[in-house]
């Protein structure tokens, strides 16, 4: 009596035995990541998946079985985007970020980091210049608290206790003072790039003003006779951490440039590119600004030699430069 | 098979010049089989209650976490150990605030928590793989989204400070709303990683009701003059019927049935196995008749 049933009863019956058997598959691997299947499984899975989608598009035209369209296409998508997902491990995944997809992500913005550098440099010389002719112009670059009591009024023994001394932190301990400046940090750079996004613009003020701040900090203790100090104070974390700004800064330039000039790409296009590209820098800033935060924390309280202290910020600088701007093969 | 070679078939099959989307809220995703795969693009309010039901969570996490350091730190009393609470707590919330996304949107599923129970996942919008650094740039962006608006919200200012308050409000309000701008309900961070959220429902394969064997049994059969009253549309108005199981509903579409078609067999049939009945028969009707080319929309589309 098989005749009496519709075609398309029919053809489900066939196939109802092998949507199941990927419908668990599925469900085995999306619990427990691919691991969890055996290797004849993980073979299993493309050929239900093939005969699924061909199910698919033979029901949209023979079958009129609403629930049965909607659970084909349900599960052809599930198991579209677990057979065309992405599938390494997480520890290929970070050995491949660190060999390569990182440098080549800062290699390719390498334009905007010439922009950020720039404009780190003039805003530095700007806050410098205007502090040297008018200690008053202190005050607009740096806020009191990020300051803490080291402006023009302070006393110049005060000044040097403050490069070498313990830090007046509320919290206690290098450790926990590390962190802290890391934490802050890392922050601070996701917002720079963040704010690329809106045509460059905010993330440009952003670096004006911290760099102002820096050129600011610098005019203060050059005009007590301090400058050789300080800057060996700020450079031991500074190379890195200024580095990791200017490059958050550049990733968040490139993704702004991409919005507001795409080319002859749609802008949807070229404004996800440009953030994927700026992401992999940005994952990479936050490495950076781990390292700075521990030089800052640990380094700069540990060691209080001036000399020793631009030893670390010039091989920080140099393997960074070198580990980046290396010429390396390209392997895909 | 790269997912180059996926965007590029899928680009090779759109037909030009033609508009891509075929109608609101569902978007063409076809595979490198060449079939269509029709995404459902997430809705506002399932978007956003994701998200309310993920701050949740990790407000709870925070909160759960910190008293758990506060505690360790009370019973210990030991410097050392306050100390190392204030490292780990201060990475920690580092890790959750900036991490939590991150972490369950590169699993397979490809959705948090949020989006797990309201049916959504995070798809690359080129149909190719989902990237960890897709998922970064996207969740990085919510630094502008929520954390900016939210500064300027709760700031205060007097005179000038107030004007320039409000103004920024307004200026980070426009990227907030972004999503009700496009066509794919894309968020700012959707965009700059070129991903959409997608509705990613699981269905149950229910049992086929389209019995034509047992309905003859029963003795049960219609006219094609019967069957050809109604079209594709009904069709689906009467499974989904059948599939609720409302007993109210049932007896009051059979009722209009039997009259729409002037049904005079027997009457004491019951009104389930009635419409079961002519369900299995106008599927079949209309699926034989999609075979040889005419698909009828509704039961105005009359040839």
């Amino acid at each position: 009596m098989a005749e009496l049933h519709l075609k398309s009863w029919r053809f489900r019956a066939e196939r109802e035995a092998d949507w199941r058997r990927l419908e668990t598959l599925l469900a085995k691997a999306e619990k427990g990541g691919p691991a969890k299947l055996r290797s004849d499984e993980i073979l299993e899975i493309p050929l239900l998946y093939r005969q699924a989608l061909s199910s698919l598009s033979v029901a949209r035209s023979i079958s009129l079985d609403q629930s049965l369209t909607d659970y084909l296409e349900t599960l052809c998508t599930r198991s579209y985007f677990f057979v065309y997902g992405a599938r390494a491990r997480l520890p290929e995944r970070l050995a491949k970020f660190f060999r390569q997809d990182w440098p080549q992500a800062v290699q390719a913005l390498w334009r905007e980091t010439v922009v950020a550098t720039v404009l780190a440099v003039v805003s530095t010389v700007v806050g410098y210049v205007l502090v040297r002719r008018d200690p008053d112009w202190f005050h607009s670059f740096m806020d009191p608290g990020m300051a803490s009591g080291r402006d023009p009024t302070a006393t110049t023994a005060y000044l040097r206790e403050t490069l070498y001394g313990k830090p007046d932190s509320a919290i206690e301990g290098l450790t926990g003072l590390a962190s802290f400046l890391f934490t802050h940090n890392a922050q601070i750079a996701i917002f720079a790039f963040a704010l690329g996004f809106m045509f460059c613009l905010p993330t440009a003020a952003l670096v004006a003003m911290n760099f102002g701040a820096l050129g600011a900090f610098m005019a203060l203790f050059v005009s007590r006779g301090l400058g050789f100090e300080a800057a060996g104070w700020l450079s031991i974390h500074g190379t890195t951490e200024l580095f990791a700004i200017i490059l958050a800064s550049a990733a968040g330039f490139h993704i702004g440039w991409a919005v507001a000039f795409p080319g002859d790409r749609m802008r949807v296009d070229a404004a996800g590119d440009a953030g994927r590209r700026g992401a992999t820098a940005m994952a990479g800033v936050v490495v950076m600004l781990f390292a700075a935060g521990l030089l800052e924390g640990y380094g700069r309280q540990l060691i209080q030699n001036d000399l020793a202290r631009y030893a670390v910020a010039a091989a920080m600088l140099a393997g960074w430069l070198a580990y980046f701007y290396w010429p390396r093969p390209v392997t895909r | 098979m790269s997912s180059e070679g996926a965007t590029g078939r899928l680009k090779g099959l759109r037909p030009r010049g033609k508009p891509a989307a075929p109608s609101d809220g569902w978007r063409e995703l076809v595979t490198p089989e060449g079939v269509d795969l029709r995404l459902k693009v997430g809705a506002y309010v399932e978007r956003f209650v994701a998200l309310l039901l993920d701050f949740l969570i990790l407000l709870g996490a925070l909160v759960a976490f910190s008293i758990l350091a506060l505690i360790v730190a009370w019973a210990t009393k030991a410097s050392w150990v306050t100390e190392a609470l204030g490292v780990v707590w201060l990475l920690g919330v580092f890790v959750i605030r900036n991490f939590y996304f991150l972490i369950f949107e590169i699993q397979p599923r490809a959705a948090t928590p949020g989006k797990r129970v309201m049916g959504l996942r995070v798809v690359a919008a080129d149909g190719g793989r989902l990237t960890a650094d897709a998922v970064f740039a996207r969740n990085a962006m919510r630094e502008v989204e929520v954390v900016l608006p939210l500064t300027f919200f709760l700031a205060r200012g007097d005179g000038v400070d107030a004007v320039l308050v409000t103004l920024g409000a307004i200026w980070t309000g426009t990227f907030v709303l972004f999503p009700l701008f496009n066509r794919d309900r894309r968020r700012l961070g959707d965009l700059a990683a070129g991903t959409i959220v997608v509705k990613s429902p699981r269905k149950l394969l229910q049992p086929d009701l389209a019995d034509t064997e047992r309905a003859a049994a029963q003795g049960v059969s219609f006219s094609h003059a019967q069957l050809d009253v109604y079209g594709i549309k009904e069709l689906h108005v009467l499974e989904e019927v059948l599939r609720g199981g409302e007993r109210k509903a049932i007896a009051e579409v059979a009722s209009r049935i039997r009259a729409k078609i002037g049904w005079d067999g027997a009457a004491d049939i019951p009104d389930r196995t009635f419409l079961n009945a002519y369900y299995a028969g106008l599927r079949g009707r209309l699926e034989s008749r999609m075979l040889f080319g005419r698909r009828r929309r509704d039961k105005f589309d009359v040839d």
